[in-house]
């Protein structure tokens, strides 16, 4: 069951519909709700392995639909401490849960003023709006 | 309906071939290559066959059973003496290695296809050998690639420039030929945005690959500029002909500046497709490529006589057996010296009955690009799925109970919801007409009673399909009950096989 369009002020969001909730010196990565949506229900994900570095922009991995198969981008850089192996084994947790058990990697930051200059929880609903 | 196979009865036979009468008997086969038990085939008599084959044949869509206005896909009508033309015996009865003197008028009807299409595309030479779009995409770049090795540039040009609204084939395509893809951005009127453009050149650019007009239906206005771009590092330009259809006899990607083309024979030049094939994917080049077509090719070797070339140092070699697939040729051929001299008015007619469509339908739905379009247009069901949670997927399920064939949906990628509308100039007014009462009618629909769009379609053989499952647990095979897979097909599998839907 699809989750209902939410997108939480706690966490931290990259235009190309990515979010962040960090965590000290560590943050948790997913795809939004309006990715998940936009893309329908997901059917595969292509992980990279933990130890390998993401950077910031740039892709980390792929998710793929019925419709399409789309790059995952990082919104943040640094180095991957794990992969969630659920959404690996039933892809469709994302669609279900996509701030909570549709969590896709955690990495260790490599820039702590990175966060700083991604879009709040307002300024990202705006830019949906926006489209 | 029930399979060929349910409706088998032991013993029931179809008409019986003769026996061959003194024949040499057979090799004896080695014992490990035999069959322990005979194969497992329907046994039906001829009636039921018929029947059978039939009612399949009523549960198809086609161009022959109506309108198919599937964006980027040309599916024009194809005239049946195509057909007639192709199944000439001098035609359909040869042999691949069959002598040049025994072949002569097959040669000169593949050299005078390939005169045409150096004609159309405006460039110099042309190599009828790839089977597909892709195919000649491919055969393209890995000219793209011969040709800078000569050059002694093989290591310094490393990127091919790709617009953000490009069919998936042409990454895929710059992959496999082993470049890296340089994606650039569309800008507010639908063209290429020449200033990302300018940032991402370099003289590490081997190539551009582009759709022209695009695959929003435009023409870049700004194509001599970014011809002067991409010449301008010393870079080639490739035009893949997607889109060809729009502008046979008007512009000529030659003219434009490109290098390079690949031309669907199965969307501009009538070889039947939507079934899988056979296609056919020819690739016309500037003088300074030719030395690198595929082998063998194609030439008249003096007044009256063809001849198959192989002495080519630089070719690229082979990319298909022979030389490529004949019966194609025949009926891309015939289509074309049936317009003749006014190839012009196919592609006038297909811009002027898409902007026909488009002009009925751009108050009712999003238009992400307001411009004259060209073959075809992309509209967007945005508003209907902000407002009635109407999705493009839903409007396209909801015109199949009108009878049409669904347009393509959800490409390109940059626009949300998209319906790619493409009605070919086959179409009558009245047909054109009758699709725009359809898709002016849905709105209206999602707006009063949305569930007949949200369970569409209601009138067809099979409802929505499963297309998740369908890709998570492909089931390929029928599961015999009676009769379970050797090799231990998973008993879950053969329980879901489909069975009398």
């Amino acid at each position: 069951m699809a989750a209902a369009e939410s997108y939480p002020d706690d966490l931290k969001y990259h235009e190309e519909h990515d979010w962040a909730r960090v965590e000290g010196e560590e943050a948790v990565l997913g795809i939004t709700w309006f990715a998940g949506d936009a893309l329908g229900e997901l059917v595969h994900f292509e992980p990279l392995e933990v130890g390998s570095s993401v950077t910031r922009g740039q892709s980390y991995g792929e998710v793929e639909s019925v419709k399409a198969v789309s790059d995952v981008v990082a919104p943040l850089s640094g180095e991957v401490l794990e992969v969630n192996q659920a959404v690996v084994d039933a892809p469709e947790t994302v669609n279900e849960d996509p701030y909570g058990t549709g969590w896709l990697i955690r990495i260790r930051l490599s820039d702590p003023n990175e966060p700083g200059a991604l879009l709040d929880a307002d300024a990202y609903r705006q830019l949906l709006a926006d489209q | 309906m029930k399979l060929i196979y349910e409706k088998s009865q032991a013993g029931r036979r179809a008409s019986a071939l003769p026996r061959y009468e003194n024949l040499p008997s057979p090799p004896e086969l080695p014992e490990e290559l035999r069959r322990s038990e005979p194969p497992r085939l329907a046994e039906v008599p001829e009636f039921e066959l018929v029947r059978h084959f039939t009612e399949l044949s009523t549960r198809n869509f086609g161009v022959d059973t109506g309108f198919y206005p599937l964006g980027s896909c040309t599916m024009k009508y194809n005239p049946r003496i195509n057909e007639r033309l192709a199944a000439l015996p001098g035609f359909a009865r040869l042999h691949p290695l069959q002598d040049e003197d025994g072949a002569q008028g097959a040669l000169e009807l593949m050299w005078r296809l390939q005169e045409i299409l150096a004609e159309v595309t405006g460039l110099h030479a042309v190599s009828l050998q790839p089977a597909a779009g892709s195919q000649g995409e491919l055969t393209g770049l890995l000219l793209v690639r011969a040709y800078f090795a000569a050059r002694g540039e093989a290591e310094q040009r490393r990127t091919v420039v790709i617009p953000d609204t490009a069919h998936g084939t042409n990454p895929a395509s710059v992959t496999m030929a082993g470049y890296e893809l340089t994606p650039v951005r569309t800008d507010a009127r639908g063209n290429i945005d020449v200033d990302d453009l300018r940032g991402k050149v370099d003289e590490h650019t081997a190539a551009l690959m582009l759709t022209n007009p695009s695959t929003v239906g435009l023409f870049d206005e700004n194509i001599e500029e970014i011809e002067r771009i991409f010449h301008g590092v010393g870079a080639l330009m490739y035009y893949d002909g997607a889109n060809l259809n729009a502008v046979c006899g008007i512009s000529r990607p030659g003219d434009m500046g490109f290098d390079i083309v690949h031309i669907n024979l199965h969307k501009t030049f009538s070889q039947p497709h939507g079934g899988g094939g056979p296609g056919g994917g020819p690739v016309a080049v500037r003088e300074s490529l030719e030395p690198f077509l595929p082998v063998p090719a194609v030439v008249q070797q003096d007044e009256g006589r063809f001849g198959l070339e192989y002495d080519r140092p630089q070719t690229i070699g082979k990319v298909r057996g022979f030389t490529g697939p004949f019966g194609v040729f025949v009926r891309s051929y015939a289509f074309l010296r049936m317009w003749g001299p006014r190839l012009r008015e196919m592609s006038e007619v297909a811009v002027l009955n898409a902007n026909y469509v488009l002009a009925r339908l751009k108050e009712a739905y999003d238009l992400p690009f307001d411009r004259l379009c060209m073959h075809e247009f992309v509209l967007s069901a945005r508003t209907l799925k902000r407002e009635h949670g109407c999705t493009a997927l839903d409007v396209a399920k909801r015109l199949m109970d009108y009878s049409f064939h669904p347009p393509t949906i959800y490409f390109p990628l940059i626009v949300p919801e998209a319906l790619m509308i493409e009605p070919t100039e086959t179409e009558a007014k009245e047909t054109l007409d009758a699709f725009c009462d359809a898709m002016l009618a849905i709105v209206r629909e999602a707006g009063e009673e949305p569930e007949l769009l949200k369970e569409a379609p209601h009138h067809r053989p099979v409802k929505r399909l499963d297309e998740v499952r369908a890709a998570k647990r492909p089931v390929v095979k029928y599961g015999f009950e009676e009769h379970p897979d050797a090799k231990g097909e998973p008993k879950v599998a053969a329980a879901e096989a489909p069975k009398g839907v």
